[in-house]
C-alpha cells in the first residue's frame, strides 16, 4: 500500500506526520511512502532527506491524495481535505469527532475510513500510539520553558557573591501527562514545585517526581480515575469551592502557575480566577495549557500572551507542540508508525482493518460509509480499580486501658498458675528427696533463672560467639573427669579401676580440646567486629 | 601447702568461677564488652580447673601430672582447630565440639556407675580409706544412691543423644552427609520406642543398678540422637545447632548432680538455658514451633502453591554497575550462598567503594540467615564490614520502600514473598526481609534452582527484580572495577 503524508494547512502548524526515520520503519512493513513537497521543512526535514529515505516527493497535495491509499496528517482534516477523500481511502490524524460531527458526515459520504489518533483507548498495549500523551508531554515541557522565558528570575535558588537568589515557586494544576511533564521539568530546573490534582491517587506520582502534592482537606468520596479511563471527571460545587479556597491561599506565594486541567468533552474548568491573578506578585507568570478549550484562568486569551494590570504575564498559546516541531514530529510520526504496524499485522504491506481489535476499533471513527463513533466500551478494563484502603479502627483511650488491664490480668493469671504448679512440684520433690539433693537443686534452678535473664540481653549479632563461648564453658564437665581420674586410688595409683582412669583421661583430653578451641575461636571472632 | 586442709578453698574458688562465667555470658550484650567477657570466661575456667586439681585429697601427683598433660595435649589440638577454621565453617566446628562434650558426659557417667558399683562392694574398713570421688560415693545413703542413679542415667542419656546428634549435624553442615531430611521407615515411632526402652531401662537400673541397663540405654540414646538429627534438614539447621548446644549444657548439669558438684550444675544450667533461648529465637524467626522442628521433615505443604506469574529477567555486569552507580541507598542481604562462595571479602570491597562515593550502604540480616545463629555477622566482621551498618530484620524492614537497590546475595527463603502472600506455602507466616519493596532488587544466584527449602521464590519473578547469574564471588569481582 502507499502511505502519503500531507503538508499541514492550518496556519502556524509546523509539525509533520511522517519523518525520514518513521518512513524507513513504515517501508519495513511492506508499504511505500510518499510525501507532499515541503511538508517537513518547518519541522526541520527537507525534501532531500525524505528522498534519501526512499520517500517519493510529490509536488502538491492533490498528487499525494491521488497516489496514496492511506493519508497521514497531524491536525484534523479541513473540510476541503475531507471532501477530497475517495472511496476506500484511509485517513489517520487527530480528528476530535465529538467537536466535528460535520467532518464525520463528509467522510461518511465519501465512503472513506478515518482513524482518529485522539480516540486511541488508554490501555497499556496502546500506549505506543497514544499521540495525546506524547503531545501533552511536549506541551508540559514547553510550558515551563515559556514560563521561564517570561519570568525574570532564576528557577533555582542560589547564594552568590552578588546576593542571595530565592528559588522560584511553581504550582502545577492538574497532574495528567502534561502536568507531570511540567512538574519534572520545573523540578529539574531547581524550582520548588507544588502540584494539585482532583485524583488523589496521583499524589504518589507527583511525589515521585520530586514535587509536593497539594492536599485538599475534603471529605467527599475521592474520585476514582480508573472509572473514567484515567481522566478527571467534573467535581461537585462544594469540592470546587474547597479547591479555589486552597488556590487563594497559595496564589500570593507562587511565582509560576501552570494549569493543565481538562475534562474530556467539556470546556476547561475555571480554576484560576481573576482575583487570584490580582493576588500574585508582579512579574509572575501563568501558563494556561487549557487555553484552546477556553482556559483554566479567567483572563486567558487563547493564542496570545497578555500582561495583567498588576504585571502578571498570562500565556495562552495553544500550539505548544508545534513550537517544538522537530521533537513533536518525531514522536507523532512514531505514534502513527505504531498504528500502521498494528494495521499491518503480517508486515506484508497489506492493511487489515480488524474491527475486533480494541485499539483499532476505538480509534476508527468512520469506515466504509458508516460512522463508527462512539465506539463500544473496550473489552479489557484499562486501569486496575483503586483498592479501598483498609482503615484500622482507632481505639478510644478507655478501650485501650481496658485492653491493657485485661492483658495484665491474663498475664498475672498465667504467671500465678505457673508458680503454683512449679511450687507444688518442688514441694513434692522435697518431700521425698534428701536434703543434699535439694541444696543442689536450688543451685540448679537459680542458675537456669540467671541464665535466662542474662542470655536475653545478648546482642543478636553475637549469637555465633555466644555459641562458641557456651561451648567452651560447657567443657566445665572436665571437673568431673578430673575428680574421677584419681578416684579411690589412695596412695597407690594402681589401686583404682583401670577403665575409670582410661575413660576419665579420655574425657579430660576431649574437654581440653573444647576449652582451648572454644575460647580461642571466640576471641578470633570477636576481634573481627570493628566499628566504622 | 596442702589445700585439702582448707576444705573451703575449692568451693570458694567455684563461687568465683561461677560469677566469672555469668559475667562472661552477660558481657556478650555488646561487641566491645564481649571482648572483655571472653577473658572472664577463660579466667573462670582456669580457676575451676586449678582449684579442682589442688582440691583432690591425697591425690597421686601422677594423676595430676597426667591430667595437666592431657589438657595441654587437647589444648594444642583445639588451638590448631581454632586457628585453621574458616569463618564459613563455624557451624561445623561448633557442632563437632558439642559432640566432644556429649561423649565426655557419657564417659563420666559410666565412671560414676563403675565407681558406685565398686564402692558398694567394699567392706566398711576399705570404704573409710577411700579418697576423692569414691569417698563421696562411700558416704551416700541408700536414698541418695538411688537419686545418684537417676542423675547418672540422665547425664548419660542426654550426653549420648548430644554425641550422635552433633556428629550427624557436623556431617550435614560439612556436606559429608546428605542435608535433606531423612527418616528410617517407621519414622518417629522408632524414636518413641527407643525413648520408651530407655524409660524401662531407667526403672530397671534404679532397682538393680545393673550396668547392662545403662549400656542398653546408651545404645538407645545414641540411636535417638542419630535418627532425630537425620530427620531434620535444610533451613532448620540453625535450630538444631543451638538445640544441641542446649543439650550439652543439660548433660553437664546432670553430671554435676551425680558428682555433687555445684559448679558443674551452675554452668550446665547456664549453657542449657542459653541454648534453649537461642533455639526459641531461631524458631520464632522462622515462624516454626519447636516441636515441629524436632519432628523434622521441612517442606510439608498444606495445599497447592500459589501460581507464580511473570518471568525471571536477567541482567549483566554492566547493567548492575549502572544501577548501583545511580543508586543513593543500597541494602545488601547476605545469605548462606555468600558463605559458600566465600564472597564476603568482595562484598566488603563493594561496600567500601559504594560508601566512598557517599552512598548509604547497609546490611540486612535475617535471624536465620546462614546455618548458625549470627553466622552472617561473623562473616561480615571477618571481612571488616563495620558492624554499625549491619542491621537486624526488625530494624531495617521498614526502610526498604525508601531504598533504591536491594542486593540479595545467596539468600532465598528469607526474602521469599510467598511467606506473606501465599497461605499454602511451607514458610507461610515466617517473617521475611521485604526487599521486593525496594525500587530495584538485584539477586545474585548461581542458577535458576530453588533454595535450601526447595520452594519456589516469587521474588525472582517480580517486575523490579533482576537476576544476576553466576558464582557470587566471581560476579562481584567482575563488578568491582565498574563501580566508578
Amino acid at each position: 500500500m502507499k502511505i502519503g503524508a500531507l503538508a499541514e494547512v492550518f496556519p502556524g502548524e509546523n509539525r509533520v506526520a511522517m519523518t525520514p526515520d518513521s518512513a524507513l520503519a513504515i517501508q519495513k512493513l511492506g508499504h511505500e511512502c510518499v510525501i507532499q513537497s515541503g511538508a517537513g521543512v518547518k519541522a526541520g526535514f527537507s525534501d532531500a532527506l525524505y528522498a534519501k529515505a526512499g520517500v517519493g516527493v510529490l509536488p502538491d497535495a492533490a498528487a499525494v491524495a491521488a497516489a496514496a491509499d492511506v493519508l497521514v496528517k497531524v491536525r484534523g482534516p479541513e473540510t476541503s481535505e475531507a471532501g477530497a477523500l475517495r472511496q476506500g481511502q484511509t485517513l489517520i490524524s487527530f480528528f476530535w469527532p465529538a467537536q466535528n460531527p460535520d467532518l464525520l458526515e463528509i467522510v461518511k459520504a465519501r465512503g472513506a475510513t478515518a482513524v482518529a489518533m485522539d480516540m486511541v483507548p488508554r490501555i497499556s498495549r496502546a500506549q505506543k500510539m497514544d499521540a495525546l500523551s506524547s503531545m501533552a508531554n511536549i506541551a508540559g515541557y514547553r510550558a515551563v520553558i515559556e514560563a521561564g522565558s517570561n519570568f525574570g528570575r532564576f528557577f533555582t535558588g542560589q547564594v552568590t557573591a552578588a546576593g542571595k537568589v530565592p528559588p522560584a515557586k511553581v504550582l502545577i494544576v492538574g497532574a495528567g501527562v502534561a502536568g507531570l511533564a511540567a512538574t519534572g521539568t520545573s523540578v529539574s530546573l531547581g524550582a520548588i514545585v507544588y502540584a494539585f490534582d482532583v485524583r488523589p491517587e496521583v499524589a504518589e506520582q507527583i511525589e515521585s517526581m520530586g514535587a509536593s502534592f497539594v492536599f485538599l482537606d475534603f471529605a467527599e468520596k475521592a474520585q476514582d480515575g480508573a472509572a473514567t479511563g484515567g481522566y478527571a471527571a467534573p467535581s461537585s460545587p462544594e469540592f470546587r469551592e474547597a479547591q479555589l479556597k486552597k488556590f487563594r491561599e497559595l496564589a500570593p506565594d507562587m511565582d509560576i502557575v501552570i494549569t493543565t486541567a481538562l475534562i474530556p468533552g467539556r470546556p476547561a474548568p475555571k480554576l484560576w480566577t481573576a482575583d487570584m491573578v490580582a493576588m500574585m506578585k508582579p512579574g509572575s507568570v501563568i501558563v494556561d495549557l487549557a487555553a484552546e478549550r477556553g482556559g483554566n484562568c479567567d483572563l486567558t486569551v487563547p493564542d496570545q500572551k497578555i500582561v495583567s494590570d498588576n504585571g502578571v504575564t498570562i500565556v495562552g498559546y495553544t500550539d505548544f507542540p508545534s513550537r517544538m516541531a522537530a521533537q513533536a514530529s518525531t514522536l507523532y510520526s512514531t505514534n502513527i508508525r505504531h498504528m500502521l504496524t498494528d494495521l499491518t499485522p503480517k508486515k506484508d504491506g497489506v492493511i487489515v482493518h480488524n474491527m475486533e481489535d480494541d485499539v483499532i476499533r476505538g480509534a476508527t471513527v468512520a469506515k466504509d460509509g458508516a460512522i463508527t463513533w462512539p465506539p463500544p466500551p473496550p473489552k479489557i478494563a484499562a486501569i486496575a480499580a483503586q483498592k479501598p484502603k483498609e482503615k484500622v479502627k482507632e481505639l478510644t483511650s478507655d478501650e485501650k486501658r481496658a485492653n491493657e488491664v485485661a492483658a495484665f490480668k491474663a498475664q498475672t493469671r498465667t504467671q500465678v498458675t505457673l508458680l503454683v504448679v512449679a511450687g507444688a512440684l518442688m514441694l513434692s520433690a522435697g518431700w521425698f528427696a534428701p536434703p543434699a539433693f535439694m541444696s543442689h537443686f536450688i543451685v540448679f534452678v537459680l542458675s537456669v533463672y540467671v541464665g535466662f535473664s542474662v542470655i536475653w540481653n545478648v546482642s543478636h549479632s553475637l549469637h555465633t560467639p555466644l555459641m562458641a563461648v557456651t561451648n567452651a564453658i560447657s567443657s566445665i564437665i572436665i571437673l568431673g573427669a578430673l575428680m574421677q581420674i584419681g578416684s579411690g586410688a589412695g596412695s597407690n595409683p594402681w589401686n583404682g579401676s583401670v577403665i575409670v582412669v582410661v575413660l576419665a583421661a579420655a574425657s579430660v583430653f576431649m574437654a581440653g580440646i573444647n576449652i582451648f578451641g572454644g575460647f580461642m575461636v571466640t576471641r578470633r571472632m570477636l576481634a573481627m567486629f570493628q566499628k566504622s | 601447702m596442702d589445700f585439702t586442709m582448707h576444705l573451703g578453698f575449692t568451693p570458694a574458688a567455684y563461687v568465683v568461677a561461677a560469677v566469672l562465667f555469668i559475667l562472661s555470658l552477660g558481657g556478650l550484650s555488646g561487641q566491645e564488652s564481649a571482648k572483655r567477657a571472653v577473658w572472664y570466661g577463660i579466667g573462670g575456667m582456669a580457676l575451676a580447673v586449678v582449684a579442682t586439681l589442688l582440691g583432690q585429697s591425697g591425690s597421686g601427683t601422677l594423676f595430676t601430672v597426667l591430667s595437666v598433660a592431657l589438657v595441654a595435649a587437647g589444648g594444642v589440638l583445639g588451638a590448631i582447630a581454632a586457628r585453621r577454621v574458616q569463618m564459613t565453617e563455624m557451624p561445623q566446628l561448633v557442632a563437632a565440639m558439642h559432640s566432644l562434650v556429649g561423649l565426655a558426659a557419657v564417659f563420666i557417667g559410666f565412671n560414676a556407675d563403675i565407681e558406685a558399683a565398686r564402692v558398694a562392694g567394699m567392706e566398711e574398713a576399705a570404704r573409710a580409706a577411700l579418697t576423692g570421688f569414691a569417698a563421696i560415693l562411700a558416704e551416700k545413703s541408700p536414698v541418695e544412691l538411688t537419686i545418684l542413679r537417676v542423675e547418672t542415667f540422665l547425664g548419660v542419656f542426654i550426653g549420648a543423644v548430644t554425641f550422635t546428634g552433633s556428629v550427624i549435624a557436623y556431617g550435614k553442615l560439612a556436606g559429608k552427609v546428605d542435608g535433606k531430611a531423612k527418616k528410617l521407615p517407621g519414622g518417629h515411632i522408632l524414636n518413641a520406642s527407643a525413648a520408651l526402652i530407655s524409660l524401662v531401662l531407667l526403672v530397671v537400673y534404679i532397682m538393680t543398678g545393673s550396668s547392662l541397663a545403662l549400656i542398653g540405654m546408651t545404645l538407645a540414646a545414641l540411636f535417638i540422637g542419630y535418627h532425630l538429627i537425620m530427620g531434620i534438614g535444610g533451613a532448620d539447621m540453625p535450630v538444631v545447632v543451638s538445640m544441641l548446644n542446649s543439650y550439652s549444657g543439660w548433660a553437664a548439669a546432670a553430671i554435676g548432680f551425680s558428682l555433687s558438684n555445684d559448679l558443674l550444675i551452675v554452668v550446665g544450667a547456664l549453657v542449657g538455658s542459653s541454648g534453649a533461648i537461642l533455639s526459641y529465637i531461631m524458631c520464632k524467626a522462622m515462624n516454626r514451633s519447636f516441636v515441629s522442628v524436632i519432628l523434622g521433615g521441612f517442606g510439608g505443604q498444606s495445599g497447592p502453591a500459589m501460581e507464580i506469574t511473570g518471568e525471571m529477567v536477567s541482567i549483566d555486569t554492566e547493567g548492575v554497575a549502572s544501577v548501583l552507580n545511580d543508586a543513593d541507598s543500597v541494602i545488601i542481604i547476605p545469605g548462606y550462598g555468600m558463605a559458600v562462595a566465600q564472597a564476603q571479602q568482595a562484598v566488603s570491597e563493594l561496600t567500601r567503594k559504594l560508601r566512598a562515593k557517599g552512598k548509604t550502604v547497609r546490611f540486612a540480616i535475617h535471624p536465620v540467615a546462614g546455618r548458625l545463629p549470627g553466622h552472617m555477622n561473623v562473616l561480615l566482621a571477618e571481612a571488616k564490614v563495620p558492624y554499625d551498618i549491619v542491621l537486624e530484620m526488625d530494624e531495617i524492614n521498614e526502610d526498604f520502600p525508601n531504598t533504591d537497590v536491594a542486593i540479595v546475595i545467596g539468600s532465598n527463603d528469607i526474602v521469599n514473598p510467598a511467606a506473606q502472600e501465599d497461605p499454602n506455602s511451607p514458610i507461610a507466616g515466617m517473617p521475611v526481609l521485604e526487599c521486593w519493596k525496594a525500587k530495584t532488587v538485584i539477586v545474585l544466584k548461581r542458577g535458576q534452582g530453588t533454595g535450601y527449602s526447595g520452594i519456589e521464590n516469587p521474588l525472582f519473578y517480580k517486575e523490579n527484580t533482576r537476576m544476576y547469574y553466576g558464582d557470587a564471588k566471581k560476579s562481584l569481582d567482575a563488578l568491582l572495577p565498574l563501580i566508578a
